[in-house]
C-alpha cells in the first residue's frame, strides 16, 4: 500500500480531533470566519462525519464590517451543507457606533471580536468550540495545546495546560468551563494551501487577484467594499489588481497587488514571498507579545 | 522562502506535485538547560529558509534587546514564545515547530531541558518517532540526559541523534566527541540493545555539521543533521502488526446506514475480513470503508475511516474493532509503568478515571511496586508516586478493556490519568501486561444471599459512616447509639478507627496515600457486614471526599448514611481527650488531621450532628429517629 503523506497524516489527525471532540462534547460550534483555514476546518468536518452532516452548528461572529463577498459565500455554503448557521454581532457595539474607522483597530476588534465571541459563547452556552488557528502563526500559539481550556470567564492560562499525550485528549470540564479546540494546530499555511489544492475546496474568491478599488489608509492599502469607508478616503480610490492573504474585517485587511489568479500562482506568490501572512493583519503589529496577551484576555 | 526556490518559479505545479508526496517526520529535541536547543531549532527553521524577513527583522531587533550573543542573531529568540520564558531565558513548555525539506515535512516537539518538567518531554515524545539528544560537548553526558534517553526509550522511541552541541567551544576536539559517545553508548546498552544512536558533533550557533559539513570536524564522516532526518526510515511499526481500530463515534445518518468511525491504531483492513468487537468478543465481517470520496479497497495505521459491518452487532464508542485472526487481549487488571505529571502525588487506592484509546473508566491505581531511580536506572522502594517520578504499579478497571502492550502498539496500550474532581490529567501509563489473577478470579455465587440474611435478622442492614475531626465525638455516640440500636433487638457491629489500625490496617501510617488506603479497607469490610446483613457504625476520620465518596458508590446509594459530627476545630482541640491535639501542636504527631493534615468536611451529609449544642446520647437519639423515619428501623 501507497505510505501514507503528509497532509494524509494531518488530515487523518485533525478528522480524529473533530471526531474525539463531537463524541464527547455536550453542545460543540464550530467557529466559522469564511478565510481559507475556516475552509479546510469546514471540508474536515464534512470528511469526518461523512455520510451524516457534521452534528453541530457553525457560529460567525459578524462584525458587520467583513467583506460582502464573504458574507453570501458563507450563506450559501451552509445552506448546501445543510448545516445550521448562527450569525452573532454584537449589539452593543452597533448601538455605539464601534467602527474601525472611528475607533482604531484594536478597540474595533476588542469589542465586535473579543468581546462578541464572549457573548455568544455565553448566550448558546457552548461547552466546546472549535477554531482554526495553527501554531506556525505565531510564537505563542506554537506552545498552545490541541484542546485548549478556558475558565468560566474565558481566560487562558498558559502555565497550566493539560499534558497532551498520544492522541488521548483529557476532555472533562467542570460546568461553566469550555474547550477551545483547534483541529488544524499542526498544519501550516503551505499544508492548507497544497490541501485546498488536492481536495479542489472552494475558497472565498477575494483571494484570487481582481480589479478592485483601493485606497490608503494609514499606510494599508485597503479596499473599499462599501460606501462606509469616508468619503474624503472614498474619493482616492484607483483601480489595481490585488488579492488578499488573509480576510477579516474590510477595513482592517490590506490588499496585496498581485495578478495571481489561480490556486497555483497563488501558492507561487506565497513561496517566494518574503513577509509573513500575519503582517496583512493590523491587530499584530502593535507589540511582539500581544497575541499571547489577547488571548489571556478572550481573543479567540 | 522555501527550499526549491528555482523550480517553484520555474514550474510551480511540478514543485506542488513532489510537494505533495511528501512523508512525515515528527521528532522531539532534548538535553539539558544551556545545551542549545532553542538555538539548534531556530538555525534548523534559519536554515531551511522559514523565516520570512519581517520575522527576521523582529529577530535582529530582539537580539539586540535581550539576546545572549552579544549582538549577534540568538536564535533562541526565534522559537522562545512566552513572554514569561523570554524575560527568564527558559522554555517552560512543549512547542511545537515546522518545517519541511524537499523530501520531508518536520514537526518538531521543542521540549524543555529544567528538571521539573520532564512530564512535558514524556509529553513530546508521546508523538515523535525519532528523538534528538542535545549535550554541550564541555559538559559531556549529564544526570538530565540519562533522564531524558530513559524516557524517550520508555516511551518507545528507538532512533536518538546524539547531538554534540558546542564543539567550536572544545576545538573540534575529536578525542571529546569519542569520549562522549563511548559513555553515551555505555549508558544506552543498559537501557535495552535495540536503541539505534546517530552520533553527530556540531555547533548549532555556528551551523557546523547543520545542514553543511564543516572543514572544522574533517575527522568526522557522517551525515548532517539535516541529511539525517531525510533519510532515516519512517517505518512505522503500527504498519505491520495486527489490525486495531477504538471506536470513537458510531455514525448514523438515518436508519439505514450505522457504520464506526475511528483512526486505525495498527494493522490494515479490508472488506470482508473478518472481525471481532472487543471487550464483547462479538464476531462479525467488515462490509465496506466508508469516505467522502468513495469506498476504499483499503486502509492502513494512521487513516482515519468509517467501517460497516456485515451483522447487526453491538459496537459503540471505547470498543476496539479487531482482526479475527489475532484480535487485543481485554483484561481489567494490568502491571503498568506510570509517569506521575501533577504537584499532587499518587494516592493508591483513590478512584480516578483513566482514558486508553477512546475508553475512559474509572480506575484505582495499587501502591507502586517499585519505583525506578531515572538517574542511576535502578529500582527503589516507593509507597506513592510524586511529580516527574517513574514507576510500576497494578491497576485495576471497574471494567475490562482491549489493549495491546504499549511496547507493540502506543496507541493501545497508552493512557492517561484523570482527577475525578479537578479533572487535570495526573499522569500518563504504559501497559506491561494483564495480571492473570483478573480472569481468573470468578463472583462465586452464594444461595443464602444477602436478602435473606438481612430477612433472617429482620432489619435492613445499613452503613452509618460517622466522620469527623479527631476529638469530634464519633466513637462516643457510635457506642451510645449500637447501645440503643441493640436494646431494640437490632444486629450492629461498630469498626472504630483506632481498633482497625490494631489490627488489619496495623502497616497503614497518616500520610494521604495511607490515609486512602486505610478507607479503601475498611469500606470493603464494611460493605461484607452490610452482606452480612448487620448494621455497620464506621467511625473515622475519614477527611476526603473522594474516599467517602468512594465507600458510598461501593457500599451502594441507599444502605450508605453519611453522619457528620460537626465539631469545630477549636471545640475538638480544646476537649483533646486523648491528648493528640496537643502533640500535634508540638510537633511530636506528624500529619494530624485539622492541624498539619486537611478535612473536607461533607457537602450534603444525610446527617449533620452539632455536638457543640448537644450531648452524645442526644445525638444518638437524633440519628436513630432520622433512622426511624426513613424507614431502616421499625
Amino acid at each position: 500500500m501507497k505510505p501514507l503523506t503528509h497532509l494524509d497524516r494531518l488530515e487523518a489527525e485533525s478528522i480524529h480531533i473533530l471526531r474525539e471532540t463531537a463524541a464527547v462534547a455536550e453542545k460543540p460550534v464550530m467557529l466559522y470566519s469564511v478565510g481559507k483555514d475556516s475552509a479546510v476546518m469546514l471540508h474536515l468536518a464534512v470528511k469526518a462525519f461523512y455520510p451524516s452532516v457534521p452534528p453541530f452548528p457553525l457560529m460567525h461572529v459578524d462584525t458587520t464590517w467583513k467583506f460582502r463577498e464573504m458574507i453570501a459565500f458563507r450563506d450559501r455554503k451552509a445552506k448546501e451543507l445543510g448545516m445550521e448557521l448562527i450569525v452573532h454581532t454584537n449589539q452593543e457595539g452597533v448601538e455605539a457606533r464601534v467602527t474601525p474607522f472611528t475607533h482604531g483597530s484594536a478597540k474595533h476588534t476588542d469589542i465586535m471580536k473579543t468581546q462578541a465571541l464572549k457573548q455568544a459563547l455565553n448566550k448558546y452556552q457552548f461547552d466546546v468550540a472549535f477554531g482554526g488557528a495553527r501554531r506556525d502563526e505565531e510564537k505563542s500559539r506554537a506552545k498552545e495545546r490541541v484542546f485548549s481550556f478556558r475558565t468560566a470567564e474565558h481566560r487562558w492560562d498558559p502555565k497550566n495546560q493539560r499534558p497532551e499525550l498520544w492522541n488521548l485528549y483529557n476532555t472533562q470540564i467542570n460546568p461553566g468551563e469550555s474547550i477551545r479546540v483547534f483541529p488544524l494546530s499542526n498544519w501550516t499555511e503551505l499544508d492548507i494551501w497544497q490541501y485546498i489544492r488536492r481536495e479542489n475546496i472552494e475558497i472565498v474568491p477575494l483571494y484570487f487577484a481582481a480589479e478592485r478599488p483601493v485606497v490608503d489608509w494609514n499606510g494599508v492599502p485597503i479596499m473599499v467594499d462599501d460606501d462606509r469607508v469616508p468619503e474624503e478616503l472614498a474619493t482616492t480610490a484607483v483601480m489595481k489588481s490585488v488579492r488578499f492573504r488573509t480576510l477579516g474585517c474590510y477595513p482592517l485587511t490590506g490588499a496585496v497587488e498581485s495578478s495571481a489568479d489561480t490556486l497555483e500562482q497563488i501558492i507561487q506568490e506565497m513561496l517566494l514571498t518574503t513577509t509573513s501572512e500575519r503582517q496583512g493583519r493590523v491587530i499584530d503589529s502593535d507589540q511582539s507579545a500581544s497575541m499571547e496577551k489577547k488571548k489571556q484576555e478572550g481573543y479567540f | 522562502m522555501q527550499p526549491g526556490q528555482d523550480l517553484i518559479a520555474s514550474d510551480i505545479v511540478q514543485y506542488l506535485e513532489n510537494h505533495e508526496n511528501k512523508s512525515l517526520l515528527r521528532f522531539i529535541t532534548c538535553g539539558s538547560v544551556d545545551d542549545g536547543k532553542s538555538t539548534l531549532i531556530g538555525r534548523l527553521l534559519y536554515d531551511s529558509k522559514m523565516i520570512f524577513e519581517d520575522q527576521l527583522a523582529t529577530l535582529e531587533a530582539d537580539s539586540k534587546k535581550v539576546g545572549t550573543q552579544g549582538g549577534e542573531i540568538d536564535f533562541a529568540l526565534l522559537v522562545d514564545g512566552l513572554a514569561a520564558e523570554r524575560e527568564q531565558g527558559i522554555t517552560i513548555d512543549v512547542a511545537y515547530r515546522f518545517f519541511a525539506s524537499d523530501k520531508r515535512k518536520f514537526i518538531v516537539a521543542d521540549t524543555p531541558g529544567h528538571e521539573q518538567y520532564t512530564r512535558n518531554m514524556a509529553t513530546g515524545a508521546s508523538t515523535a518517532d525519532v528523538a534528538i539528544l542535545l549535550i554541550d560537548a564541555r559538559r559531556g553526558v549529564l544526570t538530565q540526559t540519562r533522564r531524558h534517553a530513559f524516557i524517550t526509550y520508555s516511551l518507545g522511541i528507538r532512533r536518538i541523534v546524539l547531538a554534540v552541541n558546542k564543539m567550536d567551544l572544545t576545538g573540534y576536539d575529536q578525542s571529546v566527541f569519542n569520549e562522549i559517545v563511548a559513555d553515551f553508548e555505555d549508558f544506552a546498552a543498559e537501557l535495552g540493545g535495540d536503541l539505534e544512536i546517530e552520533p553527530i558533533p556540531m555547533s548549532a550557533l555556528k551551523g557546523d555539521n547543520i545542514t553543511v559539513k564543516t572543514p572544522a570536524t574533517a575527522w568526522y564522516d557522517g551525515p548532517t543533521l539535516m541529511q539525517y532526518l531525510d533519510e532515516v526510515p519512517v517505518d512505522d511499526q503500527r504498519a505491520g502488526a495486527s489490525f486495531r481500530m477504538p471506536v470513537q463515534w458510531v455514525n448514523r445518518p438515518n436508519l439505514d446506514f450505522r457504520g464506526f468511525s475511528g483512526q486505525i491504531a495498527s494493522g490494515t483492513v479490508k472488506p470482508g475480513d473478518r472481525i471481532k468487537i472487543l471487550p464483547s468478543a462479538k464476531d462479525s465481517k467488515v462490509e465496506r470503508i466508508v469516505t467522502l470520496d468513495g469506498d476504499l479497497d483499503m486502509a492502513q495505521a494512521g487513516q482515519s475511516v468509517t467501517l460497516t459491518l456485515a451483522d447487526e452487532v453491538d459496537c459503540s464508542r471505547g470498543d476496539v474493532i479487531a482482526t479475527a485472526e489475532d484480535p487485543a487481549e481485554v483484561s481489567d487488571q494490568f502491571q503498568v509503568r506510570v509517569l506521575w505529571m501533577s504537584d499532587q502525588p499518587l494516592l493508591p487506592g483513590r478512584k480516578y478515571l483513566v482514558k486508553i484509546g477512546t475508553k475512559q473508566v474509572p480506575a484505582t491505581i495499587n501502591a507502586p511496586k517499585y519505583g525506578i531511580d531515572i538517574n542511576t536506572l535502578t529500582d527503589r522502594a516507593s509507597r506513592t508516586l510524586e511529580l516527574n517520578e517513574f514507576g510500576v504499579c497494578t491497576i485495576a478497571l471497574d471494567e475490562p478493556v482491549a489493549f495491546d502492550p504499549y511496547k507493540s502498539v502506543r496507541e493501545m496500550g497508552g493512557f492517561i490519568i484523570i482527577d475525578r474532581l479537578t479533572n487535570n490529567t495526573m499522569g500518563m501509563g504504559l501497559v506491561d501486561f494483564a495480571l492473570r489473577r483478573a480472569s481468573n478470579i470468578h463472583w462465586q455465587a452464594l444461595d443464602v444471599t444477602k436478602d435473606l440474611l438481612a430477612e433472617q435478622k429482620g432489619q435492613k442492614p445499613v452503613v452509618l459512616w460517622f466522620t469527623g475531626l479527631s476529638g469530634s465525638g464519633k466513637s462516643t455516640i457510635a457506642n451510645a447509639l449500637q447501645q440503643r440500636l441493640f436494646a431494640t433487638g437490632k444486629h450492629t457491629f461498630v469498626l472504630d478507627g483506632d481498633n482497625v489500625r490494631h489490627g488489619l490496617n496495623r502497616d497503614l501510617g497518616f500520610t494521604d496515600a495511607d490515609r486512602v488506603e486505610n478507607i479503601r479497607r475498611v469500606a470493603n469490610v464494611s460493605k461484607l457486614m452490610v452482606d452480612a446483613g448487620l448494621i455497620t457504625l464506621v467511625s473515622f476520620i475519614s477527611p476526603f471526599r473522594s474516599e467517602r465518596r468512594m465507600a458510598r458508590k461501593l457500599v451502594g446509594e441507599g444502605e450508605f448514611v453519611e453522619i457528620y459530627v460537626n465539631t469545630p476545630l477549636d471545640v475538638a482541640e480544646k476537649r483533646d481527650v486523648k491528648g493528640l491535639y496537643k502533640k500535634a501542636r508540638a510537633g511530636e504527631i506528624k500529619n494530624f488531621t485539622g492541624i498539619d493534615s486537611p478535612y473536607e468536611p461533607p457537602r450534603s451529609p444525610e446527617i449533620d450532628i452539632d455536638t457543640v449544642s448537644c450531648t452524645a446520647e442526644e445525638a444518638a437519639e437524633q440519628i436513630f429517629s432520622w433512622l426511624r423515619a426513613k424507614g431502616y428501623v421499625s
